[in-house]
């Protein structure tokens, strides 16, 4: 098996990514070679989500070893771990399907750490003899890890959260946005249209254009922008962090939709702005490795009423301003 | 940048001193650092960073770690909230 991505590889990175084959983007489970390992290299057990598997191969050019590709149905490590489909039951049945004790004669096995969430060491050593070593976070680590008579040091056991981290995941953010995007775009339409004369088409396309404009303004403050400045919005709950840098995005509406639009509707905008961005920032919690569904709920618990307030609030000065 | 902490007070980790048998585990499998385990037994240092993963409960040999796991996503939470409205049969979560 190769060590090196092809370009074929690259594209379907990418693709991965965007969200477009995200679902689909797997390697076929079992037991791969790479390098030439003989029955004393280390056994390395990942997911068969090919970026996972993509991620592993490439840190293994001057290694020796064996892969074993669990059945997670496609989802990468953590993931998996926590859904179910990365658990003690599978590492049991992998093992024993593919003969992993004929093939070598020690009895050790190296998992991401963060498969810890779905795997019961014990019970694995219990069920087929092996011994589970909970291997570093990153595949880049492993070399060292291996190196070090497998054992792994405080920076390999942090997970971390950088700005390229947090980056890599807005376009499949803002993929995931299409279809409720084109419900909300049918809605603008409509409810920019009725005005004293019940229904104009004029005003549905003019004004429809207007608050489409500011929705694509809430996205990028709630999916692009506070993402990227994570770390440095004040408040630990993400719907207020997106009202901040949803804050940021309707300050450039209020400049740029600027056209002869009346205060309620200047406010409407201003309003459905940061509520789309408070919305879409307390989405992205699912994106990050540190929050708890604890802290979700009770953000939620708070931020949801809040943007239901605001939303209807948005209709009101919106619906209603033609008639002011 | 030394861990992201999250909404403080709102993670359900717990920890039995009594059961510890100071096996070390915990403190290798958290992503986020919260343990420290010296000659006093089991230390939670910052219980904010914790984001009930729930990976020190299930490998913890004698049940001295308590956790309500599970993800943190709002949008699997909106989902199940959904269901429980429309009392739909839950299927599939976030990620």
């Amino acid at each position: 098996m190769a060590t090196t991505t092809s370009t074929h590889d690259f594209w379907g990175t990418v693709g991965a990514r965007i969200g477009l084959i995200r679902n689909t983007y797997r390697v076929v489970p079992g037991l791969y070679a790479v390098g030439s390992p003989g029955p004393e290299s280390s056994v390395l057990v990942t997911a068969n989500y090919k970026l996972s598997f993509d991620a592993l191969r490439q840190q293994l050019s001057a290694v020796d070893a064996w892969i074993l590709v669990l059945d997670t149905r496609g989802i990468n490590v953590w993931c998996a771990a926590g859904k179910g489909t990365f658990s003690t039951e599978e590492v049991i049945q992998s093992v024993n399907r593919y003969r992993v004790s004929e093939v070598v004669n020690h009895r050790d096995l190296v998992l991401p750490q963060l498969a810890a969430t779905g795997v019961t060491a014990r019970e694995v050593k219990g069920a087929c003899g092996f011994q589970v070593f909970f291997g570093p976070i990153r595949a880049a680590d492993l070399p060292a890890y291996l190196q070090q008579n497998k054992h792994g040091d405080e920076a390999m056991r942090e997970v971390t959260f950088t700005l390229p981290e947090r980056a890599v995941l807005i376009p499949v953010e803002l993929f995931l946005l299409a279809k409720p995007l084109l419900v909300t775009l049918a809605l603008v339409f409509v409810l920019s249209g009725i005005g004293p004369s019940l229904f104009s088409l004029n005003a549905a396309l003019h004004r429809g254009l207007i608050l489409l404009e500011a929705t694509l303004l809430g996205i990028m403050g709630g999916a692009v922008l506070m993402p990227l400045l994570l770390p440095w919005l004040p408040c630990r709950q993400f719907w207020l962090k997106g009202v901040l840098s949803g804050l940021a995005a309707a300050v450039v509406s209020w400049f740029l939709l600027d056209t002869g639009r009346s205060l309620p509707e200047q406010l409407a905008l201003f309003l459905w702005v940061m509520t789309v961005s408070s919305y879409l920032a307390m989405n992205f919690t699912g994106s990050t490795p540190f929050t708890s569904p604890s802290g979700v709920e009770y953000e939620m618990r708070r931020g949801i009423p809040m943007q239901i307030a605001a939303t209807c609030l948005t209709i009101v000065l919106w619906v209603g301003s033609p008639f002011f | 940048m030394h861990g992201y902490r999250y909404i403080e007070g709102t993670a359900t980790l717990q920890v039995d001193r009594q059961r510890c048998v100071g096996c070390g585990l915990c403190t290798e499998v958290c992503p986020h650092r919260i343990f420290a385990l010296s000659a006093d037994g089991l230390e939670v240092r910052d219980l904010d960073l914790c984001m009930e993963c729930g990976a020190c409960a299930r490998n913890c040999p004698v049940q001295a770690l308590t956790v309500s796991p599970g993800v943190g996503c709002a949008a699997a939470l909106l989902t199940a909230w959904t269901n429980r409205l429309l009392r739909r049969k839950v299927v599939g979560g976030c990620c």
